[in-house]
């Protein structure tokens, strides 16, 4: 951090309204299993996972349903006991409303777990066991990004990382699980922030908590305090203090490169509800079938943090909470910044939902779009320090080179520059899109050199076959000629050759 | 007005020889731009352009007797990147493009003839004679050069399916 | 020293190619969509009225005058200019092809346009000795650069506004010029 931000604080990122209590103090509650579930098989950034079981099969809890295919997957295991109903296409939770593959499970009622393979000494394992199990856990980061945790664990044991950070910054608005989760376990966070630094070979680990969580930072201090390797470091509450980015430069003073990772700087950041489904997979052999989820907003009868199984209804988890107050003018899974917002309440929860939010209209502030005023607010606001409206420029023109000239590809879309925009410019929702179209240009990309490919082989393929079919009507020319050579030579002479026509004759 | 004549013919005349000797002397092979052009086409030598083959094609958007806007399958992303490189401005709005297609093959019509088969520039239809065929989505490029040699019109083109995976977030409204 | 940076003011700002005089106004409309082209037409004018003005200084003291020919001013100007500007062309492309990639392709665009073939016509008229006649050319040439690099500038940010239907492409862009004119007149005030 430079002087300036020493003297004067922080001069990147907002302040919003946190709205994180009363949800914050209310008692973690947990779900009963309901009687159908829909487990998502995409549930992780990267490919989607291949169904392991047929349908009729029974399963009992933390069964696995869906192996993980290619190189960036997860597992997924079953959140309760039953039969495997359906497997099919179900809405999948996410503003599109476009289908996804699902497993349905017909919950028998008993939530009996399958047979545990738990670990009392796991500092005697291999590092690579511990990412091994974690992977067979099926764990992901359960921050947001949903990235798999072995993964994880094991490039950062290959790029010798020193310093492993718990992202427990929690800067959403409204979210409280990871506050709740730090309260109320915060020794099996900490163990499993120790058996993380186990498997990357980092050195220490720094719990960066946002300083409105005084009750997180004070049992995270005393579950932490027989540890010297992991120290808890407050940091100002400030949005977005949960980017990985951010995190890293206030905790460390380290800046990651523009096209870098955190790897680049011997960091690696894992968020403290990652640490505890580490914990449960490596002590208890549990894989991830559960989450604390957040449910809050002003239509929400009783908000608070519940304890819900992946697969669960979005519907079911608020009736659960009361059920609502009126029509909810959002409905958004994750937070209010980055969260999205969902067509309809028919969708699954899954590893990555931190939070579902029914916000009334008050809280939505929805006001008409206006010209740009060209005041700079969004440049202040940028966490990365870009330029969000020559950026929104460049894409209204559908000009995305432009866009990526001034800096797209660093966007982390946090949505800061939309949330202090004077004129309500959906910023955020252009970066989106002009993302969402280097995507599709890439894949076009990669698409056309496939064709190419493929359009080789078959070139190939032809004249391979045209060479053999030439070579076979030598061979077999050869053999004629072979073939009436040898009965010219078997034949004694040619008088007794016009004898013999003439016998046959 | 001799003195006009004379000094402005041998003005020309010395300028000419000069520029003449320089054109041999300082001659350049002009880089291949047909290349260029051929890996920006789709490689499929599908033929729909009515030109023999990408090469063929390239060789005719390069001399200019054929527009960049001539290879169907690339769409309007191909038009522009030719043009791109050729330096023309193009207007792309009068090109037709409802978005990157895929054949189907009806399963009720098909009678198991191999004739698309054989016309695939990728491979993409498997089957066997008497057998119905079959597309693979992943490598088929819609170039509908099977659609004209099925005999019962069972192959039929479709636009891509929009997936979670392909789904873009629409561009906001100005305000 | 300060008479010539005052000819370079003079000619740069004061009476500027393409804002006072209204020369090589095609080349400012045309080829300023974008910095880049504009830098690199900028840099290829900037050559040729240098090297026009000297072979036409040469031309009419050497050749004109002595022979009392200075009717065919114009005429032996164009050919003189446009055989060297080609001759230059042919140089570029064959000693330096990323030189030629970035400069070369905007030579043959430039072969005595009106801006090229006027300052060379004026140069002569004000009867400068050989340095300051190319003085004179490069000073033109650099406000023909400025003008085109800060054209192209405002044509960039224009291009991404949000422009009535009748005024997108060419009108908001003679409108913007014109501005600027307004703008470049203002250095007439300038006591040089």
């Amino acid at each position: 951090m430079g002087l300036m931000e020493k003297f004067f604080g922080l001069s990147w990122g907002i302040h919003p309204e946190d709205h994180k209590r009363p949800a914050a103090d209310a008692a973690t509650r947990t779900m009963p299993v309901p009687e159908r579930l829909y487990v998502s098989l995409s549930q992780h950034l990267g490919a989607p996972a291949r169904p392991a079981v047929l349908v009729g099969q029974k399963v009992r809890k933390g069964d696995k349903l869906a192996d993980p295919q290619g190189a960036v997957s997860a597992a997924i295991h079953a959140p309760t006991s039953g039969t495997v109903a359906a497997i099919g296409e179900i809405p999948a939770p996410h503003p599109s409303g476009l289908p996804v593959l699902a497993i349905t499970l017909d919950s028998d009622g008993k939530d009996e777990w399958t047979e545990l393979e738990g670990c009392t000494d796991p500092f005697a394992l291999e590092p690579a066991e511990i990412s091994r199990r974690v992977a067979a856990a099926g764990v992901v980061g359960l921050g947001g990004a949903t990235f798999p945790s072995a993964l994880k664990l094991s490039l950062s044991q290959k790029s010798k990382v020193s310093t492993l950070i718990m992202n427990g910054g929690e800067c959403e608005p409204y979210l409280s699980c990871d506050d709740r989760l730090m309260r109320d376990a915060a020794a099996d966070i900490v163990d499993g922030i120790r058996l993380m630094l186990h498997a990357t070979g980092a050195t220490e680990a720094l719990v960066g908590i946002e300083d409105n969580k005084p009750e997180a930072i004070a049992a995270m201090t005393e579950a932490a305090r027989p540890y010297a390797e992991v120290s808890v470091r407050p940091v100002p509450a400030r949005y977005p203090m949960g980017s990985e980015k951010q995190l890293i430069l206030v905790l460390t003073g380290k800046e990651i490169p523009a096209d870098g990772r955190p790897g680049d700087v011997g960091v690696v950041v894992h968020n403290v509800g990652t640490a505890r489904a580490v914990h449960e997979a490596i002590r208890h052999g549990r894989p991830l079938v559960s989450r604390l989820v957040t449910v809050n907003g002003a239509c929400v009868a009783q908000p608070g943090n519940i304890f819900v199984p992946v697969g669960t209804l979005v519907e079911e988890v608020l009736a659960f909470a009361g059920g609502l107050q009126g029509a909810p003018a959002r409905l958004i899974m994750g937070g209010p910044m980055m969260g999205m917002s969902l067509p309809h309440a028919r969708v699954p929860v899954v590893k990555g939902t931190s939070g579902i939010l029914a916000l009334d209209a008050a809280q939505v502030a929805e006001r008409a779009q206006e010209p740009c005023i060209r005041c700079a607010s969004c440049v202040r606001a940028c966490p990365i320090g870009l330029l969000p409206l020559e950026m929104a420029r460049h894409i209204q023109a559908s000009d995305l080179k432009g866009a990526v000239g001034v800096g797209l590809k660093d966007c982390i879309a946090c949505g800061c520059c939309a949330y202090v925009c004077p004129s309500q410019i959906p910023l955020v929702q252009y970066f989106a899109h002009a993302k969402g179209e280097m995507a599709a240009q890439d894949r076009a990309k990669l698409r056309a050199e496939a064709t190419k490919k493929m359009a080789q082989a078959r070139s190939d393929r032809l004249e391979r076959e045209a060479r053999e079919k030439a070579e076979m009507a030598a061979r077999r020319k050869a053999e004629r000629a072979a073939a009436a050579a040898a009965t010219a030579a078997t034949a004694p002479t040619p008088s007794s050759t016009a004898v013999a026509e003439g016998a046959q004759a | 007005m001799l003195a006009a004549i004379l000094s402005l013919t041998v003005l020309g005349a010395i300028l000419g020889l000069v520029l003449g000797i320089a054109g041999r002397l300082l001659a350049v092979a002009t880089n291949p731009i047909v290349d260029e052009l051929e890996a920006l086409l789709p490689g499929t030598n599908c033929g729909q352009c009515g030109f023999p083959g990408c090469s063929g094609a390239a060789a005719a958007i390069a001399d200019g007797s054929a527009a960049p806007t001539c290879c169907p399958p690339g769409g309007k992303a191909v038009a522009a990147a030719l043009a791109e490189k050729l330096g023309l401005s193009l207007d792309l709005s009068g090109m037709a493009d409802d978005g990157p297609k895929l054949a189907v093959i009806a399963e009720d019509l098909c009678i198991g003839c191999c004739r698309c088969i054989k016309s695939c520039p990728t491979d993409a239809i498997l089957g066997a004679p008497k057998q119905i065929h079959n597309v693979l989505k992943e490598a088929c490029t819609g170039c509908a050069a099977c659609v004209d040699h099925c005999p019962t019109e069972a192959v039929l083109m479709q636009p891509v399916p929009v997936t979670l995976q392909h789904w873009v977030m629409p561009k906001p409204m100005a305000a | 020293m300060s008479e010539l940076v005052l000819l370079l003011i003079s000619t740069a700002l004061v009476n500027n190619v393409v804002l006072i005089k209204f020369l090589g106004l095609c080349p400012a409309m045309g080829v300023s969509k974008s910095m880049d082209s504009a830098l690199g037409m900028g840099m290829a004018t900037t050559f040729v009225l240098t090297l026009a003005s000297a072979a036409s200084w040469s031309l009419e003291h050497w050749l004109l005058v002595p022979m009392e020919l200075q009717f065919l001013r114009i005429l032996t100007f164009i050919l003189v200019i446009a055989s060297v500007v080609q001759f230059t062309e042919m140089f570029i492309k064959k000693a330096s092809p990323g030189l030629y990639q970035s400069l070369g392709i905007y030579l043959p665009l430039i072969t005595t346009n009106c801006a090229v073939l006027g300052v060379a016509l004026l140069n002569v008229q004000q009867g400068y000795g050989f340095f300051w006649s190319v003085a004179y050319g490069f000073g033109s040439a650099l406000g023909f650069t400025l003008v085109l690099m800060i054209f192209a500038g405002l044509r960039e940010r224009i291009a991404l506004a949000r422009v009535p239907g009748a005024f997108t492409g060419a009108p908001i862009a003679f409108v913007t010029i014109s501005l600027l004119a307004l703008a470049f007149m203002g250095f007439s005030g300038l006591n040089v």
